[in-house]
C-alpha cells in the first residue's frame, strides 16, 4: 500500500542515497531527493536561523526549504546525543512560523531505550507500513552505507595520487548512481565489487612514504564535504593519504565504549559528551601511527569538540605530531580554508625531510 | 587539607550543598573571589577561544585557586535523569578540560560524578568524595543529609523572598538566566542592578521549585532535553502571569540557550520579552539603554491598556 507522503531529508553527503531507498522500499512513500547543498541553502537557512546556533541547523534548515520548494510534503529530522537532539522541534516551528504546511517526523521524539517507539514514528509516515518489509530494508541499508563508507575510504586514501586527474571522481559518480538504482543484497554485492575493482584499478601514482594525515571532529560537518568546503579533496590534491575513522557505519556499529574510553584513560577520564570520545581515541590512534598531521573539523561554538581541544593539545605535545584546527560557520570563506591548508602542508613536509 | 571552591559555573546552584557538607566534616575550604577582570582575563587566556563565556570565566577561577589550597573542587554532571534529562556537555567535560588544560601545573582535584542514567546518584558521589577526604561513612552520611537540608531551607528562603517581592506595586520584571550568568558579579548582576534602579523589581526564573519547573515545561517543549533549560523554561509559564516583562539573558556563545531563548520568542507571545547576550566587553551602557527602552515600552503599553480599559 503506498503512503501519501513525499518525503525528503536534507543533503547530508552521499547518505541520501540510504534515505531513499529506506523510504521508497521500505515505507513505500515518494522521496523528493532534496536540491545538492549550495551557498544559497547556507544562505537561506541563516535567515532564518538563531543567530549563535551551530552551522548544522542552518543547512539543514535551508535545506528543509529547498525540498519543500521541491515538492516535499513530509520532512524527517534524525536528531543526536548534542543539540542536534533539540533541532528537530525547533526546525518544526521555524517552518511553521515561515507558514509551510508539511507533516514533521521528528525522531528526537522517540526513545531510544524503546525500539517501538522508532516503529511508531515510521507508523507517522505511513499508517499501514509493513514492519517486515521496513526491517528488511533497513537491513540492506545498513549494508548500502557500510558500502559506501568503504568506497569513499579507498577514494579518500588514493586520489590523491591519480594520474589522470578526475578518474576517481568519475567512478565515484558512477558509482553513487548505480547503487541509487539497487533493490537486493545481490545487486548492492554486484555493483560493490564491480566499482572496487574498478576504483583498484586506477593508476596511482603513489610515492614510498606518502604523506598521511588523519581528520577527526565533530559527527556532521566531517561527513558533510559541502559544510567542510571539501577540505579533503582540498588536502588529497597536495599528494596526501587521508585517513578518516569517523562515518556512519564505525560510529554505530564500531565504537565498543567500554573499550574506547579504556584506550583513551590517559587523557580523558570521563565521557566528555557527543562525539568527543571518538575524536580524542582518533587523535591518539593517528599520533600512535606516526601519522604527519591530523586536522580537526568542527562547526563554530560545537561545544564538545571545543571540550575536546585542550586534549587534543597535550596528545599534539606528547606525540610530536602537528594538529590544525577548523571551525566552519556561514562565513567561512573557501580562500582562508586553502592558505590555512597550504601552510599546513609546507610544515609537515618540512618535518618529514628533517625526519629524514 | 584546604579545599578550593571555584566561584563560577555549578558553584551557583550547588554552593549551599559544598559549604555545609565540608563545615560539616571540618574542612577548610576557600571560595575564590567575585569574578573581576583579571580572573577574565586569565579564564581567556587558558580556554579555547570559541569556548563560552562562563566557561573562561570558570578557568580564570580555577587558575586563582592554584598554590592557594590543596584541592580544587571540579565536580563533573552527566545526566540528571532518563536520556531526556540531560546538561550541557560542557558539564560533562569540565573535570577532564580542568585536568589538560592545566597539565603542567599538575592541579590536585577533588572531584565527584553524577550520572543518573548510569545510576550515579548525588548521594553515591558524595559517599566517594567523603571516604577521600579521610571520613567514615556515618560521618560522610550525616554531613550529607545536614547538607541537604541547608540547601532545602536556602532554596525555601529564596523562594519566600520572591514570593515577597512579587507582591510589591512596582513594575515586575522576570529575568530568565542561568545562574552562573546572573548572580556573577561582573557579567550578570550589573542586569539586576540596571533593573533595579529604574525602579523595577527583578524576578528570577531559577528561583523557583524545580521538580515543578521541569514538568511544566514539558508541556511548552516536548523533546527540551537540558535539566536547566527546563527549570527556566517552566518558571516562565509560572510567573509570567504575575510579571510585566520578561528578559532572557544568555552569555556568548551558549549551546542549548541559542535554541532554546528562539524557542521562547516564537511560543510566547503575550508579554513583552527582550533578549540580552552577555560577552566580555566592557561597560554596561548598551545593555542600560536596552533594558531602558524596553521599559519605556512596557510602561507606555500598560498606559494604553487602563486608559481604554477606563473609556469602556
Amino acid at each position: 500500500m503506498k503512503a501519501n507522503c513525499k518525503i525528503s531529508f536534507p543533503r547530508f553527503g552521499n547518505y541520501n542515497i540510504a534515505i531513499e531507498i529506506l523510504m521508497k522500499l521500505g515505507l513505500e512513500c515518494d522521496y523528493i531527493d532534496a536540491p545538492l547543498t549550495t551557498k544559497k541553502t547556507l544562505e537561506i537557512g541563516t535567515k532564518y536561523s538563531p543567530d549563535f546556533v551551530c552551522t548544522p541547523f542552518k543547512y539543514q534548515l535551508g535545506g528543509y526549504i529547498e525540498a519543500i520548494e521541491a515538492g516535499a510534503n513530509t520532512l524527517i529530522q534524525v536528531g543526536g546525543p548534542c543539540r542536534l537532539g533539540y533541532y528537530g522541534e525547533l526546525h518544526e516551528q521555524i517552518l511553521k512560523d515561515l507558514g509551510y504546511d508539511v507533516k514533521f517526523i521528528n525522531m528526537a521524539e522517540a526513545d531510544f531505550a524503546k525500539p517501538l517507539t522508532f516503529y511508531n514514528e515510521f507508523k507517522k509516515i505511513n499508517p499501514k507500513l509493513n514492519l517486515k518489509k521496513v526491517t528488511s530494508t533497513l537491513l540492506l541499508v545498513v549494508k548500502i552505507v557500510d558500502a559506501i563508507d568503504k568506497i569513499e575510504d579507498f577514494i579518500r586514501q588514493n586520489i590523491g595520487f591519480e594520474k589522470n586527474e578526475g578518474d576517481f571522481d568519475l567512478l565515484h559518480r558512477e558509482f553513487l548512481a548505480e547503487l541509487r538504482t539497487v533493490r537486493t543484497k545481490k545487486e548492492l554485492n554486484q555493483t560493490y565489487k564491480k566499482y572496487y575493482t574498478r576504483l583498484k584499478n586506477v593508476e596511482t601514482n603513489k610515492p614510498t612514504h606518502p604523506l598521511q594525515v588523519g581528520l577527526i571532529g565533530e559527527y556532521y560537518t566531517i561527513m558533510d564535504p559541502y559544510s567542510n568546503h571539501y577540505i579533503e579533496k582540498e588536502l588529497a590534491k597536495k599528494g596526501m593519504i587521508i585517513k578518516r575513522w569517523m562515518n556512519i557505519t564505525n560510529s554505530f556499529f564500531n565504537a565498543p565504549e567500554q573499550e574506547i574510553k579504556k584506550s583513551i584513560k590517559d587523557y580523558a577520564k570521563y565521557d566528555m559528551g557527543a562525539t568527543s570520545m571518538y575524536t580524542v581515541k582518533c587523535a591518539l590512534d593517528y599520533a600512535k601511527d606516526g601519522f604527519d598531521g591530523i586536522i580537526h573539523i568542527k562547526s563554530f561554538g560545537c561545544t564538545p569538540e571545543i571540550d575536546a581541544m585542550p586534549v587534543l593539545q597535550r596528545i599534539s605535545e606528547d606525540y610530536k605530531i602537528p594538529i590544525i584546527y577548523f571551525s566552519f560557520d556561514s562565513q567561512t570563506s573557501d580562500v582562508g580554508i586553502n592558505t590555512r591548508i597550504e601552510a599546513f602542508h609546507d610544515m609537515i613536509i618540512m618535518r618529514k625531510e628533517k625526519k629524514k | 587539607m584546604k579545599i578550593g571552591i571555584p566561584r563560577a559555573f555549578l558553584y551557583y546552584k550547588y554552593h549551599t550543598l559544598w559549604e555545609s557538607f565540608f563545615e560539616e566534616l571540618g574542612i577548610e575550604y576557600i571560595v575564590s573571589p567575585e569574578t573581576n577582570k583579571q580572573i577574565i582575563k586569565q579564564g581567556t587566556k587558558y580556554a579555547i577561544d570559541e569556548a563560552c563565556l562562563p566557561h573562561k570565566i570558570y578557568l580564570g577561577h580555577v587558575e586563582y585557586l592554584i598554590d592557594k589550597c590543596d584541592y580544587i573542587l571540579v565536580p563533573r554532571i552527566a545526566t540528571l535523569g532518563g536520556t531526556k534529562d540531560i546538561v550541557c556537555s560542557r558539564f560533562q567535560a569540565i573535570y577532564d578540560v580542568v585536568k589538560n588544560t592545566f597539565r603542567e601545573q599538575d592541579l590536585k582535584l577533588l572531584y565527584y560524578s553524577i550520572d543518573i542514567l548510569n545510576k550515579d546518584t548525588e548521594l553515591k558521589a558524595f559517599l566517594k568524595m567523603g571516604k577521600f577526604l579521610g571520613k567514615n561513612k556515618t560521618q560522610i552520611l550525616k554531613a550529607y543529609y545536614i547538607a541537604k537540608q541547608a540547601e532545602k531551607t536556602t532554596k525555601l528562603l529564596a523562594l519566600n523572598e520572591q514570593r515577597k517581592n512579587l507582591e510589591n506595586k512596582n513594575l515586575k520584571i522576570l529575568v530568565i538566566a542561568h545562574p552562573y550568568n546572573i548572580y556573577d558579579h561582573y557579567i550578570g548582576k550589573p542586569i539586576l542592578d540596571i533593573l533595579k534602579e529604574l525602579n523595577c523589581t527583578p524576578i528570577l526564573g531559577c528561583i523557583i521549585e524545580e521538580k515543578k519547573a521541569r514538568e511544566e515545561a514539558k508541556a511548552i517543549s516536548k523533546t527540551l532535553p537540558w535539566t536547566f533549560n527546563k527549570e527556566l523554561v517552566g518558571a516562565i509559564s509560572l510567573y509570567k502571569n504575575q510579571v510585566d516583562g520578561i528578559v532572557l539573558v544568555s552569555a556568548f556563545p551558549c549551546g542549548p540557550d541559542s535554541l532554546v531563548n528562539e524557542m521562547i520568542l516564537r511560543r510566547l507571545k503575550d508579554k513583552p520579552i527582550i533578549t540580552l547576550v552577555l560577552d566580555a566587553q566592557e561597560g554596561t551602557a548598551g545593555m542600560e539603554t536596552r533594558l531602558e527602552s524596553f521599559i519605556d515600552i512596557i510602561k507606555l503599553k500598560e498606559e494604553k491598556q487602563s486608559e481604554s480599559q477606563l473609556q469602556n
